[in-house]
Order: C-alpha cells, then structure tokens, then sequence
C-alpha cells in the first residue's frame, strides 16, 4: 500500500474516533478492532499485515498527532509475538487485544534457580490433571512479574525424555494464590526483577501453547524476538505527556507503573548519547586518550546501527535468517555499553565515585556505571551469545554433550 | 540513504568475483611478488581494456564509466579478498582519483582517459602517506616547474609510466605530472612487508615536470576520504576471506579426539571477529553509500578506515593462532594476507589517526551548531 494512502486512511480514522476524554481503554479497543494498534500483525489478527516500513509510517503518524497507541512497554511485547507465531486462533483472540489495550501485563517466567542459561534443565513440574496443568516449582529474575497479570511460563511435563523433548510452554494467570511473587534488589538499587514461587498454581488445559513436549520450539521464538530487542536498542516513545483530556491522566497513571521497572535501562546500554556533550562540559575532549576511547565508541554505535538496517534491508527483500543477526547485535549491545561505561569513566574521573547530589548529570553517570553488568547477562549472556554465532552461524562443530538421555538421570544443581 | 547493494551492483560483485578467483589464485599472486615488477600484464589488459575496470569510478566525460565508490568497493573488495597483485590502486585509485580532484580540465581531458582503459599506469607521488596535513613538506616546485625532493613510499613507483606528483610551491600546493623517465628522476625499489604491493623511494633532482591543478586542504581531505574508503573496501574483502578460510580449518584439524574448532574458546574468537568483520563492512559500505551521495565532511570515510584496519589485522593475528605452527610457515598462504593487512593498515594514515579526525568533524558541527 502506498505511505501517502496509509497516511490519508488513519488520518481519516483518527479525526473520525479519537478524542483525548474518552478512556484509555475504550480508545485502544477502538485501535485493535480498526487494526491500527499493531498494523504490523496479520489481518485475522488484529493487524493490518503491513510491511516494516509501513508500520514505521503509523507510528509516525500518531508520535506527529501525538496520539495514544497500543501499550508496549514491557515483556508484553514478547508474549504477543510468540502468541502470534505459536497461538491457537482461541488463544489469540483471548489474549492479543488485551495486551494492546494495556489490560493486561505479561512477565516471563523462563529462568529458574538452577537453570539460567542452559534453559532446556527447567525443573518446574508441569503434572496434567483431569482439567488443569499443575505447576510446581520456582522461577527467578523475572522482570516486572510484580505487574504481571500473566506469564509465559516454560515447564517440565515429562521427566523421562532427553530435556529439550519434556518441556511445555504455558499462558499462566499471575493472579491466583499458588503463584507468590517476591521483588529482588539488584546491584543497582532498583527491584525490577523478582523470584516467583509457583504451588500447585493451575493451568487451564486451553493454555498450553504448541502442544505437549513442543515448549522448546515455542521458547526460542521468544528469545530469538528478545535478542532483537537487545539489538535494536530500546525506544519506549512515549507520547504526550504533557497534554490535557482523560486519556492522558490514565496513560500518565498506566506509564508510572508500567515504567517503574525499567527507568534504568537506558543506562545499562551505556549512555553512549551523554558523551560528546560530557566530554565537552568538562573540557576531556581535548585530551588525546578520550578522544580516541571516544571515536571507538562511536564506530560501535554507528556501526551497530548501520547493521541492524542492513538487516532489515535483507530481511525485507527475503534474503537472511533472523538468528544470528540477532545474536551479533545482542552481543553489539553489550560491547558498546562496556566502552561507554569506560569512557564515561575516563571522563568524570574522581568524580565518578560519586552518586549523591553532586554526581554527574544528577546521577545518570553513576548509574550507568552501576547498571551495564546487566546487558551482557539478561536475554542469554554474552557467552551464550558467542556459542550460537559460532555453531549457527559459522557452523563449528558443537561441543560434545553431557546431558543427553532421560532428563531424570542428567547431573544438576542441587535444589 | 542507501544501506545495501541494488540488484545491479550485487549482479556487478558476482562478475567481479569470478574474474578475480580465476585470475588471481594464489599461486599466481605468490608467483607475481617474487618478481620486480608485481604484476601480470596480461591480466591487467584484461581487466582494463576488456572488463573496464580501471575505468568504473572516473566520469564519463573523461573516458570512465560514470559508477561512483560503490563500484570501486565492489571492485576492492574482491581485490582484497584475492590479494590482487597490480597498479590498479596506484593507477585507478591513487592517481585517477587524484587527477579527477586537482587537475585543470585540459589535463583531466588528456590523462585521465589513459588511466581508465588502462593504457597508462600512473602512480601518484605524496610525500607523506600518514596524514593530509603533512603534504608537501618534502617535494618543492620552483616557478619554473621544476621538483627537488623525494617520497619515501610510492606505490608501484618503479614501473608506473606517469608520475602524478603533489608539490609545494609558493603558492600552496599544486599538482604536477613527468614521465618516469625523465631527466632528474630516479626510483629505486624500497623493500616491503607485503611483497604483494610493490614500492619505491622516488627522488627528484630539479626535475621538469608540467603543473597541472592546484591541491586545496579541503579538496586533498575529500581525496584521502575517497581513496580510504577504496582501501577500507580492500581490507574487509582480505579479513572476510581469512575468516572464512580460518573457520573452515578450525572444522578439519584434530586435536585431543576433536575438531579444534569445537573448543569454546576457538568458537568465541571466531565469533567476536564476525562482529568484528560486520560492522567493518556495514562501517565501509555506508561510507561507500555517504560518498556516492554527497561530497560533504562526514565522519563515516574515517570511521570506516579505522573500523576495517582494525577488523582485518585482528582476523590476520587470529588466523596465525588458529592454526598453530603452520600458521607461521612461509609456506602456509595465510602470512600473505596478515602483512596485506599490516601495510594496508599504516597506508593512508593508522587506525589512531582517522579515529581523531572523527572526533575533530563531530567537534566542527557541534561548534557550528
Ligand atoms: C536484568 C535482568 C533481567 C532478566 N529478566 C528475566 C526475565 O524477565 N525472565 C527470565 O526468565 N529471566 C530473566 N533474566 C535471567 C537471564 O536470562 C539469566 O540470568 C541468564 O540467561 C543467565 O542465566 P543464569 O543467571 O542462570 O547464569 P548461568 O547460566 O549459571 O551462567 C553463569 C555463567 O556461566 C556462563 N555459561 C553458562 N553456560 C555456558 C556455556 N554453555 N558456554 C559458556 N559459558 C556458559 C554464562 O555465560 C555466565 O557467565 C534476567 C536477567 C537479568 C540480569
């Protein structure tokens, strides 16, 4: 479709539904049903089936009119896509809309204790009943599951297949009393991740995805959607903030919540955009090591950025899996946000140590400094990075296995 | 802006390909840097005259064929990726471009269809390989016309026919031309690290040469981003082909009951230099893209040398390691890209000195902002 007739047709729509005192809520139901609040998703789902650059012209369009969109603004991203990509048309239809109109919030509960990276060893038991799944067990590092209405929950069925075979994957209502949430404080002072306690939590029988003993086909989709998240760096595009209507005041109310969790993302990536202005505030730009620190960081950031389009090229012309680029611009991101750190560092100097009131750029520095250790572990580490662009991408031999056989005789963590 | 390849020029790369692997195999480019002159003339009329290589970035109006630095890359890479023994860089690159930039329009009219089809090989003579702003310090021109000085590095400088030469005189710098084989010319073979390029120490002892142009700062800076770029696009098609060749070695050899290539800490390096080697290449062909489009100051020719110098001589250490003692054989090919990849790394100014040059345009248009 051409850009202008997608411009003329949600203008049109817009002038015709939108009005800042109707409720959030109501206003988003009118989104999903028009398909406007995720023109990118196919026409029986809610979308529009439109192109990358399609989709970029509408969210254009309502950052322009600085109109509300459909809620974005955590793991709910990742639940709908794999939804998408996994659902049966019911689960579709039972979950989708109520992730874009911000009804609901989504977590997801992969990590566990004893298995982080090696995400196949999950332990939590998933018994089927007559009409339920019960789950038991524990997860951990589960980021906003104190928002959550809902999880993706990766679980054990069968303990008598070799690991990948055993697992399912579960839509869970967080809302019950077998599932108890607890805030975890991180290095960084902030609590956006938790440990969640799952006894005798019930799954209804409609909320496995995939089938039985497919949950790990279903779970790379979603870290696969996770990695290019990390790649493209994090844009939350938050609208309007400062206008008046109804509307508004709920979205504002909605942002609080939904936001909590992640004020300090943007300094786990580094905070590459603060440096040139810093480095000239404090005059270290004329100091020959920085600028060179300096210029290797912006090779990275520029270069990342030219890659993730190149991708996108690609991708839109039909060449080019998604994986492996993922990968080389999770492990990117991590990169980057080391050696903005470094050359933060190199450019506050003494006052680096400091985080109270006379800190840099009222704290931002500090926190960047304290916050890029998260980037090279969360969404499968740096490391887990580097395995699968070496074996997928290069193709090297893998390395040989030790938890091959029955899952219930391979050696793990004590519980 | 343009981010990859149209149709035609991936159509363009995949002629280029064919004619390097068959013309450049190694054991042609191992015969041809055991000789004085580096280069088969054969092949070199080939890919001039019959393919019109020489010819692809230079304008029409003056006998090329009107691609831009695009096509050049495309050229260069596969260049680089066969270790291309020629004057096709000294010629095509150094001295067609510098023609096109300096030259007054009579001498662009006469020279530069010569250098397209390859009929001439020209070399271009600077007296400082290393930075823009030390141009000149080392050849004056008298008002007569007449150059005394010398230049440490010249490329192909023992068989080019045409000296294209910058110089100072009391004006500035201006762009001067003589025979090789003039009277007060003398050009003796330097010895380098990479037998695969050819150079020599050029000394001229008030030799007669013919003023051509003149060389403002700002039009020598627009050169050094394009022939950068052209070199940049030489280095990405060398490390990608050492990466390759590296990993599929990993794969073969045995060691402890296994490939070595399943040994994690192989497998990590080999995935830290395809991210290397990516975003060398993204950094590269943008500033391909950036040069194709605008003549304006950017960052991306810079960041682009630094980024792919760097790529290719950490693939070039990388692939000595991971093949053990081999590596370090004057038998095994792999030393033939590894000191491709230290001159090319030092040719046109180390990777410090465009990182400072980046830092020095984003300084300018923040000030001017
Ligand atoms: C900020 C943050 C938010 C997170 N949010 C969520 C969330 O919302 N939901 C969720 O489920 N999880 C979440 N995680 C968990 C995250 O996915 C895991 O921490 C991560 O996958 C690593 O697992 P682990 O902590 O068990 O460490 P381990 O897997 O025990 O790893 C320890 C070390 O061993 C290395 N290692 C492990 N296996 C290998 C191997 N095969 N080869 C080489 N090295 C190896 C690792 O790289 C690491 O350095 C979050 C983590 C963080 C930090």
């Amino acid at each position: 479709m051409s850009h202008d007739w997608i411009k003329v047709e949600l203008d049109r729509f817009l002038d015709a539904e939108f009005s800042p005192d109707l409720s959030l809520i109501e206003w988003r139901k009118r989104l999903v049903s028009a398909g406007w609040a995720a023109p990118s998703w196919p026409e029986d789902s809610f979308g529009r089936g439109f192109s990358q650059a399609e989709a970029l012209v509408v969210s254009r369009v309502f950052a322009d009119r600085r109109i509300v969109g459909a809620a974005q603004v955590g793991p709910r991203r990742l639940a709908a896509e794999t939804i998408l990509a996994h659902g049966s048309n019911e689960q579709k239809q039972r979950y989708l809309p109520k992730i874009l109109t911000g009804e609901h919030a989504w977590c997801q509960l992969f990590s566990e204790p004893g298995s982080g990276s090696d995400l196949a060893g999950a332990s939590t038991r998933a018994d089927r009943k007559a009409d339920h799944w019960l789950i038991n067990g524990q997860k951990v590092w589960n980021t906003s599951a104190h928002h959550a209405d809902f999880g993706i929950l990766v679980a054990r069925s069968n303990w008598d297949l070799p690991k990948h075979q055993g697992l399912s994957y579960f839509l869970i209502d967080m809302r019950q009393p077998g599932v108890e949430v607890r805030p975890l404080k991180q290095m960084n002072g902030h609590a956006s991740f938790n440990e969640v306690f799952l006894t005798d939590a019930r799954v209804p029988l409609d909320d496995l995805m995939g089938g039985e003993g497919h949950g790990w086909a279903v779970a790379t989709t979603t870290l696969s959607i996770e990695r290019q998240g990390f790649a493209r760096g994090r844009s939350q595009g938050v609208p309007a903030s400062a206008s008046a209507g109804r509307i508004y005041e709920e979205l504002a109310r909605e942002l609080e919540i939904d936001n909590e969790p992640y004020t300090w993302y943007p300094q786990r990536e580094g905070r590459p955009d603060l440096i040139l202005q810093r480095a000239q505030e404090t005059g270290a730009i004329e100091d020959d090591a920085v600028r060179q620190e300096m210029a290797k960081l912006f090779c990275l950031t520029e270069a990342a950025r030219i890659s993730a389009d190149r991708v996108a090229a690609y991708q839109k012309s039909g060449g080019q899996g998604v994986l492996p680029a993922g990968s080389i611009g999770k492990l990117g991101a991590s990169v980057i946000a080391r050696q903005a750190a470094h050359v933060h560092t190199m450019i506050s100097g003494a006052s680096a140590m400091l985080s109270g009131p006379e800190s840099a750029a009222d704290g931002l520095i500090a926190e960047t400094l304290i916050s890029v250790p998260a980037i090279s572990i969360a969404g499968g580490t740096d490391e887990i990075q580097r395995n699968i662009i070496a074996e997928r991408v290069l193709g090297m031999p893998k390395e040989q296995r030790m938890d091959t056989g029955p899952f219930r005789e391979i050696p793990r963590n004590a519980q | 802006m343009q981010v990859v390849f149209t149709e035609d020029q991936a159509q363009f790369k995949r002629v280029v390909h064919r004619f390097f692997d068959t013309h450049s195999t190694t054991t042609a480019v191992r015969g041809l840097s055991e000789t004085e002159t580096g280069f088969d003339p054969l092949v070199w009329a080939q890919l001039s005259e019959t393919l019109g290589l020489s010819g692809t970035h230079l304008s029409e109006e003056y006998g090329g064929h009107g691609f831009g630095p695009v096509e050049l890359g495309i050229i260069l890479e596969e260049m680089g990726r066969t270790l291309y023994c020629g004057p096709f860089f000294s010629s095509a690159v150094m001295a067609g471009y510098a023609l096109e930039r300096f030259a007054d329009e009579a001498a662009k009219i006469e020279r530069l269809p010569q250098i397209a089809d390859g009929s001439i090989r020209a070399t271009l003579v600077l007296d400082d390989l290393n930075h823009p702003s030390q141009v000149g310090r080392l050849i004056q021109a008298n008002e007569a016309g007449a150059l005394t000085g010398s230049a440490p590095i010249v490329l192909d400088g023992c068989t080019a026919e045409d000296f294209i030469i910058v110089a100072r005189n009391g004006a500035g710098l201006g762009l001067y031309a003589l025979p090789r084989l003039s009277e007060g010319v003398t050009a003796v073979a330097q010895e380098s690290i990479d037998m695969t390029r050819k150079v020599a120490r050029v000394t001229l002892q008030s030799a007669k040469a013919t003023k051509i142009g003149d060389v403002t700062s700002q039009d020598l800076n627009r050169f050094w981003d394009l022939t950068s770029v052209a070199l940049a696009h030489e280095m990405i098609g060398g490390a990608a082909r050492l990466l390759d060749e590296t990993v599929e070695y990993t794969k073969g050899r045995y060691q402890f009951g296994r490939p070595i290539g399943s040994f994690q800490a192989l497998k990590h390096r080999c995935a830290d230099l395809l991210m290397s080697l990516e975003f060398a290449k993204a950094a590269t062909h943008y500033a391909g893209f950036c040069l194709a489009a605008s003549d304006a100051e950017t960052i991306y020719p810079s960041m682009a040398k630094a980024m792919a110098a760097d790529c290719f001589m950490e693939m070039a250490r990388a692939a000595i390691q991971l093949r053990g003692g081999i590596g370090f054989t004057w038998e095994n090919d792999t030393h033939l890209w590894f000191k491709r990849a230290k001159c090319d790394e030092v040719l046109l100014g180390a990777p410090h000195r465009h990182r400072a040059r980046m830092i020095d345009i984003l300084q300018e248009a923040k000030d001017v902002a």
